[in-house]
Protein backbone atom coordinates (compact mmCIF):
# COMPACT_ATOMS: atom_id res chain seq x y z
CA UNK A 1 0.00 0.00 0.00
CA UNK A 2 1.41 3.42 -1.26
CA UNK A 3 -0.71 6.79 -1.76
CA UNK A 4 -0.23 6.19 -5.40
CA UNK A 5 -1.93 4.72 -7.74
CA UNK A 6 0.04 3.17 -10.54
CA UNK A 7 -1.34 1.14 -13.33
CA UNK A 8 0.20 0.03 -16.54
CA UNK A 9 -1.47 -1.34 -19.82
CA UNK A 10 -0.76 -2.22 -23.26
CA UNK A 11 -3.07 -1.05 -25.65
CA UNK A 12 -3.28 -2.75 -29.36
CA UNK A 13 -3.44 0.13 -30.67
CA UNK A 14 -1.68 2.89 -32.45
CA UNK A 15 -0.46 5.89 -30.06
CA UNK A 16 -2.37 8.59 -31.91
CA UNK A 17 -5.46 6.73 -31.69
CA UNK A 18 -4.85 6.21 -27.75
CA UNK A 19 -4.17 10.23 -27.61
CA UNK A 20 -7.74 10.82 -29.75
CA UNK A 21 -9.35 8.64 -27.30
CA UNK A 22 -7.52 10.40 -24.00
CA UNK A 23 -7.57 13.90 -25.08
CA UNK A 24 -10.71 14.14 -27.21
CA UNK A 25 -13.52 14.96 -24.89
CA UNK A 26 -16.17 12.97 -26.99
CA UNK A 27 -13.67 10.24 -27.34
CA UNK A 28 -12.86 10.48 -23.36
CA UNK A 29 -16.51 10.50 -22.84
CA UNK A 30 -16.98 7.36 -24.44
CA UNK A 31 -15.21 4.93 -22.00
CA UNK A 32 -15.21 6.79 -19.24
CA UNK A 33 -19.13 6.98 -18.80
CA UNK A 34 -19.42 11.01 -18.62
CA UNK A 35 -20.75 13.70 -21.45
CA UNK A 36 -18.27 16.26 -21.33
CA UNK A 37 -19.87 19.82 -21.87
CA UNK A 38 -16.63 21.15 -23.93
CA UNK A 39 -13.30 20.20 -25.27
CA UNK A 40 -10.42 20.03 -22.76
CA UNK A 41 -7.89 22.89 -22.29
CA UNK A 42 -5.01 22.62 -19.81
CA UNK A 43 -5.93 25.43 -17.34
CA UNK A 44 -9.17 25.18 -17.38
CA UNK A 45 -11.94 23.48 -15.50
CA UNK A 46 -13.48 20.24 -17.58
CA UNK A 47 -17.29 19.94 -16.58
CA UNK A 48 -20.05 17.21 -17.71
CA UNK A 49 -22.50 14.49 -16.32
CA UNK A 50 -21.54 11.38 -15.49
CA UNK A 51 -23.16 8.43 -18.43
CA UNK A 52 -22.68 5.67 -16.22
CA UNK A 53 -25.93 3.74 -14.94
CA UNK A 54 -27.35 5.16 -11.65
CA UNK A 55 -24.62 8.15 -11.53
CA UNK A 56 -25.95 9.90 -14.21
CA UNK A 57 -27.59 12.80 -11.39
CA UNK A 58 -23.31 13.52 -11.21
CA UNK A 59 -21.36 16.21 -12.25
CA UNK A 60 -17.69 15.46 -13.44
CA UNK A 61 -15.69 17.96 -12.97
CA UNK A 62 -11.48 17.84 -13.44
CA UNK A 63 -9.02 20.61 -14.18
CA UNK A 64 -6.70 19.98 -17.23
CA UNK A 65 -3.31 20.29 -16.44
CA UNK A 66 -1.01 19.38 -19.11
CA UNK A 67 -1.39 17.81 -22.43
CA UNK A 68 1.40 17.08 -24.10
CA UNK A 69 0.88 15.42 -27.61
CA UNK A 70 1.25 11.66 -27.23
CA UNK A 71 3.14 11.97 -24.58
CA UNK A 72 1.45 13.12 -21.26
CA UNK A 73 -2.05 13.96 -20.47
CA UNK A 74 -3.19 15.14 -16.59
CA UNK A 75 -5.86 16.50 -14.47
CA UNK A 76 -6.85 17.55 -11.00
CA UNK A 77 -9.83 15.98 -9.59
CA UNK A 78 -11.98 14.32 -6.90
CA UNK A 79 -10.92 10.77 -7.38
CA UNK A 80 -14.08 9.20 -8.43
CA UNK A 81 -16.04 11.16 -6.48
CA UNK A 82 -19.32 9.59 -7.09
CA UNK A 83 -21.36 9.74 -3.32
CA UNK A 84 -23.96 12.38 -3.47
CA UNK A 85 -23.87 12.92 -0.10
CA UNK A 86 -20.30 13.05 0.85
CA UNK A 87 -18.14 16.89 0.92
CA UNK A 88 -15.30 16.03 -1.05
CA UNK A 89 -14.33 19.72 -0.83
CA UNK A 90 -12.77 18.12 2.37
CA UNK A 91 -10.74 16.10 0.39
CA UNK A 92 -7.39 17.53 -1.97
CA UNK A 93 -7.68 17.11 -5.56
CA UNK A 94 -5.32 14.73 -6.69
CA UNK A 95 -3.38 14.44 -9.71
CA UNK A 96 -3.87 11.98 -12.55
CA UNK A 97 -1.28 11.29 -14.97
CA UNK A 98 -1.39 9.31 -18.22
CA UNK A 99 1.89 8.82 -20.07
CA UNK A 100 1.94 6.73 -23.46
CA UNK A 101 5.00 5.13 -25.10
CA UNK A 102 4.84 3.62 -28.06
CA UNK A 103 5.63 -0.44 -28.30
CA UNK A 104 6.09 -2.56 -31.40
CA UNK A 105 2.67 -3.27 -31.73
CA UNK A 106 0.84 -0.53 -30.15
CA UNK A 107 1.03 1.61 -27.16
CA UNK A 108 1.82 1.27 -23.42
CA UNK A 109 -0.25 3.18 -20.88
CA UNK A 110 1.51 4.55 -17.40
CA UNK A 111 -1.76 5.84 -15.34
CA UNK A 112 -0.46 7.37 -12.05
CA UNK A 113 -2.88 8.54 -9.23
CA UNK A 114 -1.19 10.88 -6.60
CA UNK A 115 -1.57 13.36 -4.09
CA UNK A 116 -4.08 11.40 -1.71
CA UNK A 117 -1.95 13.31 1.40
CA UNK A 118 -1.96 17.00 -0.01
CA UNK A 119 -4.02 18.53 2.72
CA UNK A 120 -4.81 22.07 2.11
CA UNK A 121 -1.67 23.79 3.25
CA UNK A 122 -3.75 25.99 5.76
CA UNK A 123 -5.17 23.14 7.36
CA UNK A 124 -1.58 21.20 8.34
CA UNK A 125 0.08 21.52 11.61
CA UNK A 126 3.50 22.06 11.91
CA UNK A 127 4.07 18.19 12.99
CA UNK A 128 2.37 17.45 9.24
CA UNK A 129 4.85 18.12 7.67
CA UNK A 130 5.94 15.30 5.03
CA UNK A 131 8.94 12.82 5.39
CA UNK A 132 8.76 10.51 2.35
CA UNK A 133 11.64 8.43 4.27
CA UNK A 134 10.09 4.90 5.00
CA UNK A 135 6.76 5.37 4.16
CA UNK A 136 6.52 2.82 1.42
CA UNK A 137 7.91 -0.05 3.47
CA UNK A 138 6.33 1.33 6.79
CA UNK A 139 2.84 1.43 4.85
CA UNK A 140 3.60 -2.35 4.34
CA UNK A 141 4.43 -3.34 7.95
CA UNK A 142 1.05 -1.35 8.42
CA UNK A 143 -0.68 -2.85 5.94
CA UNK A 144 0.09 -6.31 7.55
CA UNK A 145 -1.30 -5.60 10.42
CA UNK A 146 -4.52 -4.50 9.95
CA UNK A 147 -5.14 -7.47 7.59
CA UNK A 148 -4.04 -9.72 10.49
CA UNK A 149 -6.12 -7.83 12.63
CA UNK A 150 -9.58 -7.43 10.55
CA UNK B 1 -7.21 -4.77 20.24
CA UNK B 2 -9.41 -3.35 23.29
CA UNK B 3 -12.62 -2.66 23.10
CA UNK B 4 -12.92 -0.49 26.13
CA UNK B 5 -12.82 2.32 23.72
CA UNK B 6 -15.46 2.76 20.53
CA UNK B 7 -15.21 5.35 18.07
CA UNK B 8 -17.22 8.35 18.62
CA UNK B 9 -18.57 10.03 15.97
CA UNK B 10 -16.34 12.85 16.13
CA UNK B 11 -13.22 10.52 15.99
CA UNK B 12 -14.05 8.92 12.78
CA UNK B 13 -14.75 12.25 10.98
CA UNK B 14 -11.36 12.86 9.40
CA UNK B 15 -10.69 13.37 5.24
CA UNK B 16 -8.66 10.91 4.35
CA UNK B 17 -5.93 13.12 3.24
CA UNK B 18 -5.67 14.05 7.07
CA UNK B 19 -4.97 9.78 8.07
CA UNK B 20 -2.26 10.10 4.58
CA UNK B 21 -0.57 13.08 5.92
CA UNK B 22 -0.52 11.57 9.08
CA UNK B 23 0.96 8.42 8.22
CA UNK B 24 3.40 10.58 5.67
CA UNK B 25 6.16 10.68 8.85
CA UNK B 26 8.70 7.67 9.25
CA UNK B 27 8.68 8.43 12.88
CA UNK B 28 4.47 8.72 13.52
CA UNK B 29 5.49 5.03 11.30
CA UNK B 30 7.70 3.48 13.79
CA UNK B 31 5.58 4.34 16.75
CA UNK B 32 2.63 3.24 14.92
CA UNK B 33 4.77 -0.31 14.13
CA UNK B 34 5.30 -0.59 18.01
CA UNK B 35 1.60 -0.09 18.99
CA UNK B 36 0.44 -2.61 16.51
CA UNK B 37 0.85 -4.94 18.76
CA UNK B 38 -2.54 -3.81 20.53
CA UNK B 39 -1.06 -2.94 24.00
CA UNK B 40 -1.12 0.40 25.62
CA UNK B 41 2.30 2.46 25.70
CA UNK B 42 3.34 5.08 27.87
CA UNK B 43 4.98 7.47 26.25
CA UNK B 44 8.48 6.77 28.43
CA UNK B 45 8.41 3.06 27.04
CA UNK B 46 7.67 4.77 23.36
CA UNK B 47 10.67 7.15 24.10
CA UNK B 48 12.97 4.19 25.56
CA UNK B 49 14.94 3.56 22.00
CA UNK B 50 14.28 6.47 20.35
CA UNK B 51 16.61 9.71 19.81
CA UNK B 52 13.68 12.16 19.78
CA UNK B 53 12.61 13.76 23.13
CA UNK B 54 9.41 13.16 25.16
CA UNK B 55 8.32 16.03 23.60
CA UNK B 56 9.15 15.40 20.35
CA UNK B 57 6.97 12.22 20.50
CA UNK B 58 4.26 13.57 22.46
CA UNK B 59 3.81 15.71 19.34
CA UNK B 60 3.24 13.28 17.26
CA UNK B 61 1.68 10.94 19.29
CA UNK B 62 -1.19 14.41 19.20
CA UNK B 63 -0.98 13.79 14.87
CA UNK B 64 -1.77 10.63 15.23
CA UNK B 65 -4.58 11.05 18.23
CA UNK B 66 -5.83 14.03 15.87
CA UNK B 67 -6.85 11.46 13.43
CA UNK B 68 -7.92 9.02 15.13
CA UNK B 69 -5.43 5.98 14.49
CA UNK B 70 -4.31 6.37 18.22
CA UNK B 71 -6.64 7.10 21.85
CA UNK B 72 -5.10 7.94 24.73
CA UNK B 73 -6.23 6.58 27.82
CA UNK B 74 -5.32 8.09 31.54
CA UNK B 75 -3.75 5.73 33.93
CA UNK B 76 -3.15 7.91 37.42
CA UNK B 77 -0.78 10.03 36.44
CA UNK B 78 -0.14 8.99 32.83
CA UNK B 79 -1.13 9.03 29.43
CA UNK B 80 -1.62 5.50 27.55
CA UNK B 81 -1.66 5.27 24.06
CA UNK B 82 -3.40 2.37 22.13
CA UNK B 83 -3.68 2.30 18.15
CA UNK B 84 -6.83 2.44 16.15
CA UNK B 85 -7.09 0.36 13.16
CA UNK B 86 -9.63 1.96 11.92
CA UNK B 87 -8.84 4.64 9.89
CA UNK B 88 -5.61 3.05 8.48
CA UNK B 89 -8.32 0.45 6.88
CA UNK B 90 -10.64 3.29 5.57
CA UNK B 91 -8.08 4.95 3.67
CA UNK B 92 -6.80 0.76 2.46
CA UNK B 93 -9.92 0.45 1.60
CA UNK B 94 -10.60 4.08 -0.20
CA UNK B 95 -7.58 3.57 -2.10
CA UNK B 96 -9.08 -0.22 -3.09
CA UNK B 97 -12.11 1.55 -4.21
CA UNK B 98 -10.33 4.03 -6.66
CA UNK B 99 -7.85 1.21 -7.99
CA UNK B 100 -10.99 -0.69 -9.08
CA UNK B 101 -12.60 2.21 -10.56
CA UNK B 102 -9.84 2.89 -12.65
CA UNK B 103 -9.17 -0.68 -13.67
CA UNK B 104 -13.04 -1.03 -14.99
CA UNK B 105 -12.22 2.60 -16.92
CA UNK B 106 -8.67 1.24 -18.29
CA UNK B 107 -10.49 -1.57 -19.68
CA UNK B 108 -13.01 0.03 -21.31
CA UNK B 109 -10.68 2.54 -22.68
CA UNK B 110 -9.12 -0.82 -24.25
CA UNK B 111 -12.44 -2.29 -25.74
CA UNK B 112 -12.49 1.20 -26.60
CA UNK B 113 -9.09 1.86 -28.30
CA UNK B 114 -8.68 -1.86 -30.06
CA UNK B 115 -12.50 -1.99 -31.49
Amino acid sequence: MTNTIEKRIELNAPISRVWRALTDHREFGEWFRVKLDSPFIPGETSRGKITYPGYEHITWEAVVQKMEPEQLFSFTWHPFAIEPDVDYSAEPPTLVEFRLEPTHDGTLLLLTESGFDNIPAGRRPDAFRMNDGGWTEQMKNIENYVTRAS
Amino acid sequence: MSQEHPNSAAEVEHSHAEVFAALGDETRLSLIAKLCDGQPYSISRLSEDSKLTRQAITKHLRVLESVGIVHSVRRGRESLFEFNPQPVEEIKEYLDLVSEQWDQALSRLKAFVEE
